[in-house]
């Protein structure tokens, strides 16, 4: 009987435990491998429904690019009006930001850390509007002839927009053949997207870091998605549209969230295997994780100085190339800092921006002038932390009336004021503040400025994402700058584990005197009996 | 000399326990403090992933132990007393350097002197829970943020991770002095010998012979 009871007390002591503990902990095995082949393998392509070469209307020897765009518009009747309230050709949005009310922002007003403004500028900068023709504020937004459908659905790669041509083509003896892009016309494919988005700021790869034109030819190892020996998606598999109202939002110009483009769109919420990276997702993107370094192929500019263009070299302006070819000065546009292979920093972002606007006014006292905010704090449930670029840099502001300046840079010609060609800063901003309808005392400096642009692409290989070890560190971790919460690893109270400490020593210490107090009187207590 | 015998005083269960629980709480504590980056050993993530392990056993070991303290009524041997508990105190300050008796005497159905008494029930009621919620929550503190249940709704780790910590030193100072003080039964390896076999030599009480429930038949070896 007593055998029988042990017997049982030791299955379920010891059995039981150990199967509950095997099963309940068992890791699922990982197929992740099996999967990806299997992804590559079946790719959804697209097939389009209609051979636009066969449209006798498209094979006309086109000369007025307007006349292209009705040439489209008389079979897809709808697709005008769609297209005059979408953001890529409005470049302005309706939008609520708490704090402002109901704002109209956009590329066409907002300032940027980087040429700081398309307005008085439109004629060059308009040549990423998918548009004919915006070359200044007297543009006409409601006309659908305006629209340029080419840019974007050209698939043959031969059409360019003419450099300060306000968004026209080149046409004539030095333009492509139009007939055969016409004949071309169907989904955008990455080529089309990256003509302005890989380009955003006057270079390849200068603005966002994690866009440029290497993602056309890359592998795997730069961007999960698109690699070439993978998957080899296009932009427009994950930024879908409706109606051509696209997801995905970049936050230099967007302020709400809504009409975002989600990892968990595809991924679920809970994509990994194992449940604590799981949970991981309720307070950290994604990206955070997956995206460890971008600007992965070529240099980003992190740093933009306004204060030290126009500089003379024998009367003229000049340019200064690092030993990669970057160029680190033009007097044009002042000094610049590159940077590859660039590890992100990181905010908690809940979707909202604010902005900073021409019109608001400048606070000295600050460190730096955030030219755009992204909202959101630990404590606040819709935040998760999101990897960031931050661009530095200095613009000019006006030191009387306290607001950023809006200068002039770009013209057709000389001697009207334009920066990039008179090299002259007191006439550029005249004119420029002139062009927004607001004052300019006549006194400048430049302010220290920040801008924070999200990072979304170049997604690295799931081997590739961050460490554990890399964020849950005592010391110059990722997210050492988010200090809002207490971080396991990183965060200790130093007060508690000095007291810890000296408890164990104590206790040790304690031991010890113990030991030798009692050998030694153990001896004693030996030798009176001996003796 | 006073005579002894022979007492089975660690059931099979209890020394199971014991020592699975001894082995749980180094685990624990090698991985927590690495978690803690007081030191580097597995990996952060290694670390994690055993912690967790060990915590969720220890969770196991601590139903089946609570269910054999009350069924077998063992959990009575935690009742705390002051009788003694100062000639207890005095025992380990001054008496055990003059080869004095200890003050309490062991038995089987009272085999924890009054400072074990008080030590373990603190461990059993206090430091033990507290460890096992505070880390429970860290585990779980985010679901009910996320769920939007806001009455307990946390809204940082920080407390829980310091009564966390406060807890690991105190069982790590206990274990310290725990360690120590398995030397200073009747021999300096008496204790441990009754914790791996169960059998241990208990002094004989002055009048009556203490019965053994699981063995009525006294042993002894005088």
């Amino acid at each position: 009987m007593k055998n029988f009871t042990t017997a049982i007390t030791f299955f379920l002591a010891i059995i039981a435990p150990l199967v509950i503990v095997t099963v309940a902990l068992r890791q699922p095995k990982d197929d992740h491998q099996l999967l990806e082949q299997l992804k590559a393998k079946y790719p959804i392509e697209h097939k389009s429904g209609v051979d636009h070469s066969k449209m006798a209307i498209l094979q006309q020897d086109f000369t007025n690019p307007h006349e292209m765009t009705a040439a489209c518009l008389s079979c897809h009747t709808e697709r005008g009006t769609e297209l005059l309230h979408s953001a890529h050709f409005t470049w302005e949005r309706e939008a609520y930001i708490p704090g402002r009310g109901i704002t109209y922002l956009g590329k066409k007003n907002l300032l940027n850390n980087f040429c700081t403004g398309i307005q008085s500028n439109e004629g060059s900068c308009t040549k990423c509007h998918a548009g004919y023709g915006w070359a200044d504020k007297n543009f006409d937004f409601e006309n659908p002839y305006n629209i340029d459908c080419i840019v974007c659905h050209d698939n043959t790669g031969t059409y360019k927009k003419a450099s300060g041509g306000a968004g026209y083509p080149v046409m004539g003896p030095d333009g492509p053949d139009f007939k055969k892009i016409l004949g071309s016309m169907s989904l955008p494919k990455s080529e089309n997207c990256g003509s302005c988005h890989f380009t955003g700021g006057g270079g390849n790869n200068v603005k966002h870091g994690d866009l440029e034109m290497a993602l056309l030819t890359a592998g795997r190892d730069v961007d999960v998605h698109m690699g070439v020996d993978g998957e080899h998606m296009n932009c427009v598999d994950c930024h879908t549209a409706e109606n051509h109202v696209m997801k995905g939002r970049y936050y230099g110009v967007s302020s709400t969230d809504s009409q975002r483009l989600n990892c968990s769109d595809c991924h679920t919420e809970f994509p990994h295997q194992k449940s604590i990276l799981n949970e991981h997702s309720i307070k950290v993107a994604c990206q955070t994780c997956h995206i460890p370094v971008y600007a992965k192929v070529n240099p980003t500019k992190m740093y933009w100085d306004w204060s030290t263009a126009t500089r003379k070299k024998d009367g003229k302006g000049f340019e200064v190339k690092d030993a990669e070819g970057n160029i680190t000065y033009a007097s044009i546009k002042g000094d610049f800092v590159w940077q590859k292979m660039v590890k992100p920093e990181y905010a908690w972002f809940n979707g909202t921006a604010d902005h900073h606007l021409i019109t608001d006014k400048v606070d000295t006292t600050q460190p730096y002038l955030k030219i755009n905010t992204l909202m959101g704090e630990y404590r606040d449930k819709k935040s998760k932390i999101i990897p960031i670029k931050v661009h530095r840099g200095r613009q000019p502001y006006d030191t009387e009336n306290l607001t950023v300046i809006q200068t002039k840079l770009w013209d057709k010609e000389k001697g009207k004021g334009a920066l990039w060609l008179d090299l002259e800063w007191e006439k550029a901003i005249e004119e420029g503040m002139a062009y927004v309808g607001l004052p300019y005392s006549g006194k400048h400096d430049f302010i220290k400025t920040e801008m924070y642009l999200p990072i979304n692409h170049m997604v690295s290989q799931a081997s590739e994402a961050v460490s554990c070890k890399e964020c849950h560190t005592r010391s110059n971790g990722r997210l050492a700058a988010l200090t809002d919460f207490y971080m396991p690893g990183r965060d200790h109270n130093s007060l508690l584990d000095l007291s810890g400490r000296l408890l164990l020593i104590l206790s040790i210490l304690g031991v010890v005197v113990h030991t030798v107090i009692r050998i030694v009187s153990a001896r004693k207590h030996k030798m009176s009996h001996t003796n | 000399m006073s005579t002894s015998h022979k007492a089975y005083v660690y059931k099979g269960f209890e020394r199971f326990w014991h020592w699975n629980q001894s082995l749980l709480i180094f685990i624990l504590a090698l991985t927590g403090f690495e978690i803690h980056s007081s030191y580097e050993l597995f990996g952060f993530e290694t670390a994690v992933d055993l912690h967790n392990k060990a915590a969720w056993a220890f969770i196991i070991l601590i139903v089946f132990a609570i269910f054999w303290h009350f069924t077998t009524g063992e959990w009575k041997q935690y009742i705390p007393t002051t009788k003694n508990l100062r000639a207890q105190a005095e025992f380990y300050l001054f008496g055990i350097f003059r080869n004095a008796p200890h003050p309490s005497k062991k038995t089987v159905i009272s085999k924890l002197n009054p400072l074990q008494r008080l030590v373990y029930l603190g461990l059993k009621i206090l430091v033990i829970p507290v460890m096992v919620v505070s880390g429970l929550l860290f585990m779980f503190y985010r679901y009910p943020q996320d769920g939007g249940i806001s009455i307990i709704n946390i809204d940082n780790l920080e407390i829980i991770a310091m009564v966390h910590t406060l807890g690991a030193f105190l069982l790590l100072a206990f274990i310290i002095v725990h360690l120590y003080l398995i030397t200073t039964g009747h021999t300096v390896t008496s204790n441990l010998k009754a914790m791996i076999t169960g059998w241990e030599d208990l002094e004989d009480e002055d009048e009556t012979t203490e019965i053994n429930i699981e063995n009525p038949k006294p042993q002894s070896n005088a």
